[in-house]
């Protein structure tokens, strides 16, 4: 619900059925429409989170937090080790919006057992709103749960950047891919990275030095080295690199893939005491001697480029920082649109981490 | 004979939602103006904080204010501050403005235009790669022909290696003989593909929204002719009144201000044929038939098909509303019309004999732009009236603003033993069906203007085209001695305004 809504009309019941609360989410919404004659219900996208009871609170937290253009329906099945029965709680909050018209948004919250999640696909069917998209996420783990929905879902939201191995995310990212569309928010936390990198050589004259590019080094917090490995599987697929797998060392993954013209040297430093997760640096060499870096900083991206010569060129790409709420806020939108380059990517990323 | 070496593709460009962008330089005459703090700053600020501005960009104010870069820079932040959308970014705010540069001085000053080119070519020099310019004439339309002539005089409306474009206000003219004279004047300096004219409505979503429901919709096309469509409406009604605006309204009226650019913009997407591709030239090629096959009144029909009012003291949203002759900045004695409605026949095959009206007014009943398509009603209908609200047509709107979204009229039985029928509503709304926020229509202007796509801007003909249509209006206006009809404030407009209706047509209530 975001802070501006209303609520609206609620109902609750212990050791419920889904029937119950598919009848309940009807009823209030007849009793909207009475009371409220611009009522409109929001008809977005079937949102599923499904999450430890206990930190139910934080994760609804943050979909507040994620603005305005939330989810029209949520359900947020809360799952309790031992708990037999299922109870329910349903509400709806409205938003007035232009023109005299208020905007309705229904969120379901179900406390259910470990024992249940197997089966949560007949659990939570009748409670989707017919012909939209359904989006699945499990930001506590629950893998289980996800592969008991696959059959209902369009979209797995995913953060392989909460697993601290980065080939058992890779390696679980390319398996649910395989029955649905998956928004990754490691991946989005690469996007304005991949956006300025895109940039940087977009000028005609500089598009050549793509095939020069000799080496990359990136720089990522420890728990978002997923991200620095989609961003290298995202250029050496479109730059049509052979990826070879990457060695650890410590802190810092090594390895090289083979370009058209020369080898790329390839480094993925993991930091731990940077202060926000994703990416914080990359900087691209290439054969003809030039240099370009570009680095988190206040105000967007700091960029450098470095010349041959040793000419000296620095600017400020510009650009807020998104923060948590605004990554996850965009993996609901991304949710309904498609990105044909995240798929190529994660394979190769499998390559640099020899999960293939 | 020379060949030119297209680059290749950037192959990294794929799947992402923000294309990249070629450094650019924006200039903005008139930069101490009020569109430019209420809407270009705030815009520009908004596409920076999104990352959407070219990965390069430098911003150049010039006015006539005598001010420092730090006096713009704090005009232009406070601006941005009050203006902007969502609040800004102290770090990216600070980052945009911090290399902004502003130039004081009148525009017949050559010395102005130098100072403009010593700047831009010095970040040209700096970054190693000539970038972009754009010039934004934000300035009343008698600077147009002078910053154009200052910009051809200096050399600044070409540059090897990269793309110049001027970007052009409205008014586009005051009449037709205006409009030719500063297409004229511009196309003296600057090639067409160069001119911008920003139409702001068709940065609306809602606008460019009605292109993809007649052209993604295997539903509607069928029925978008003759055959099927009885009449069209357009209407732009506004609830507020002058709000200081005198200077500028009470020399244009309302059939310059809205029905001239706006709404026959708005009726060219309705009416036009599918275009071959969504390139700038094709959609416009497509759009500008349309005008073609509207024959401009003659002068003396003109009391048939057109219709002005002026509001008389009211009561609009809840405030009282002087007459408009009692505004603040209004001449004495002033006919300037506030309320205009005109009906325009299409003569081409698809909408020969289908009546389009628009009309627009201020200090109305409420605030609302909507396209309305009325079908045709069914032949025969066997089921019962008695007891029904009665059969209506269908009818399809496409509101612009506020509610934007889709609606269809439709005919449904009501509950009960008896067949009864009664019209319901289907709806979709922008607000309840998409996640993201609609940028504001600046915004995707300004993008597109950065990005070299003019598919939502006016060319010369759609601009020459449209005064054709309305020239004829206005002469017959300034003819007419009779007393200018009045409407109250917060009515629904004139009644005279039913007067332009025919084959029993009337208006949809505002």
């Amino acid at each position: 619900m975001s802070p501006s809504a209303q609520i609206e009309g609620v109902w609750s019941e212990q050791d419920t059925t889904p029937a119950a609360v598919e009848a309940a989410l009807r009823h209030l919404l007849v009793e909207a429409h009475t009371e409220e004659h611009g009522y409109v219900p929001a008809r977005v996208l079937n949102t599923i989170i499904i999450v430890d009871r206990q930190f139910k609170g934080e994760i609804a937290n943050r979909l507040e937090r994620v603005g305005r253009y939330h989810p029209s329906r949520t359900i947020l099945v809360a799952v309790e080790p031992r708990r037999k029965t299922m109870d329910a709680y349903v509400q709806i909050a409205v938003e007035h919006a232009d023109g005299g018209i208020t905007v309705g948004t229904e969120s379901v919250e179900i406390d259910i057992g470990t024992e249940h999640l197997s089966v949560l696909d007949t659990i939570v069917d009748p409670l989707l709103v017919p012909d939209l998209t359904v989006l699945a996420w499990a930001p506590h783990g629950h893998r289980d749960a996800i592969d008991a929905l696959r059959r209902l879902v369009t979209v797995v939201l995913i953060d392989s950047a909460q697993q601290l191995n980065a080939t058992d995310a890779i390696k679980r990212a390319a398996d649910v891919a395989n029955d649905a569309y998956i928004v990754d928010l490691a991946w989005l936390r690469s996007t304005p990275w991949r956006e300025r990198i895109a940039a940087t050589f977009d000028p005609p004259a500089w598009r050549q030095s793509l095939g020069e590019i000799s080496g990359i080094s990136v720089t990522a917090r420890e728990d978002s080295v997923v991200a620095g490995v989609l961003l290298l599987g995202w250029l050496s697929c479109r730059l049509g690199w052979e990826a070879s797998e990457l060695i650890k060392q410590d802190d810092v993954y090594m390895g090289s893939a083979h370009g058209k013209r020369q080898d790329i040297k390839i480094r993925l430093y993991a930091q731990a005491d940077l202060e926000v997760p994703g990416l914080s640096g990359v900087q691209i060499e290439t054969a003809s001697g030039t240099k370009l870096s570009l680095d988190r900083g206040p105000g967007g991206l700091q960029a450098k480029r470095v010349t041959r010569d040793g000419k000296e060129s620095t600017w400020v790409v510009l650009g807020a920082s998104r923060g948590e709420s605004g990554i996850l806020g965009e993996g609901i939108r991304q949710a309904l649109l498609r990105d044909p380059t995240y798929r190529p990517a994660l394979e190769c990323a499998r390559q640099f981490l020899g999960t293939v | 004979m020379a060949t030119t070496t297209q680059p290749a593709e950037n192959p990294l460009t794929e799947g992402l939602e923000r294309l990249p962008v070629h450094p650019t330089t924006l200039v903005i005459f008139g930069a101490s103006g009020d569109l430019a703090k209420r809407k270009l700053m705030p815009a520009i600020y908004n596409l920076a904080h999104e990352g959407a501005l070219p990965e390069r960009f430098n911003l150049i104010g010039c006015a006539r204010s005598d001010w420092s870069d730090d006096e713009f820079r704090d005009v232009a932040r406070e601006a941005i501050e009050k203006f902007s959308r969502r609040k800004p970014d102290p770090t990216v705010l600070d980052s945009l403005l911090s290399r902004a540069r502003y130039v004081p001085g009148t525009f017949d000053d050559p010395g102005v235009f130098s100072k403009v080119a010593e700047i831009a070519e010095s970040e040209d020099e700096e970054a190693g790669i000539p970038f972009n310019r754009i010039f934004y004439l934000s300035v009343a339309p008698q600077f147009f022909e002078t910053i154009a002539e200052q910009l051809g005089q200096t050399g600044m409306n070409k540059r090897e290696g990269a793309e110049v474009r001027i970007v052009v206000e409205k008014p586009f003219g005051h009449d037709l003989e205006s409009a030719l004279h500063l297409n004229n004047a511009l196309l003296s300096v600057f090639e067409e593909k160069q001119i911008y004219r920003i139409d702001h409505y068709l940065g609306k979503e809602t606008v460019q929204n009605t292109l993809v429901l007649r052209f993604a919709n295997g539903i509607f096309e069928p029925v978008w002719n003759r055959s099927y469509v009885d009449h069209v409406q357009i209407t732009a009604s506004e609830e507020v009144a002058l709000e200081g605006r005198a200077g500028y309204y009470d020399n244009a009226g309302a059939l310059r201000d809205l029905i001239q650019n706006h709404l026959l913009q708005l009726l060219m997407l309705t009416g036009m044929e599918p275009p071959v591709s969504f390139s700038a030239d094709d959609l416009r090629d497509e759009k500008v038939k349309v005008l073609h096959a509207i024959k401009p009144p003659k002068v003396e029909d003109v009391h048939d098909m057109a219709v002005r009012a002026q509001y008389s003291a009211g009561n609009a949203g809840g405030k009282d509303v002087p007459g408009y002759l009692d505004e603040e900045g209004v001449k004495d004695g002033s006919v300037t019309e506030t309320f205009a409605a005109v009906r325009l026949m299409i003569d081409n095959w698809r909408w020969a004999g289908v009546p389009f009206y628009i009309r627009t007014g201020k200090a109305l009943a409420r605030k609302g732009t909507e396209i309305v398509i009325t079908l045709k009603p069914v032949p025969h209908l066997a089921f019962e009236q008695q007891g029904s609200l009665g059969v209506h047509p269908n009818q399809l709107i496409l509101a612009v603003q506020p509610n934007e979204g889709v609606s269809m009229s439709l005919m449904a039985k009501i509950p009960g033993s008896r067949m009864r029928v009664r019209p319901v509503n289907m709806e979709f709304l922008y607000g309840t069906s998409f996640l993201s926020q609609s940028p504001e229509a600046y915004e995707r202007l300004i993008l597109d203007t950065m990005r070299g796509d003019a598919t939502l801007f006016a060319r010369n003909d759609e601009v020459e085209a449209a005064w054709r249509i309305v020239d004829p209006i206005l002469e017959a206006w300034s003819k007419d001695t009779d007393p200018i009809p009045q409407y109250k404030a917060g009515s629904s407009g004139p009644e005279e305004q039913d007067s332009i209706m025919i084959n029993h047509d009337h208006w949809r209530q505002i």
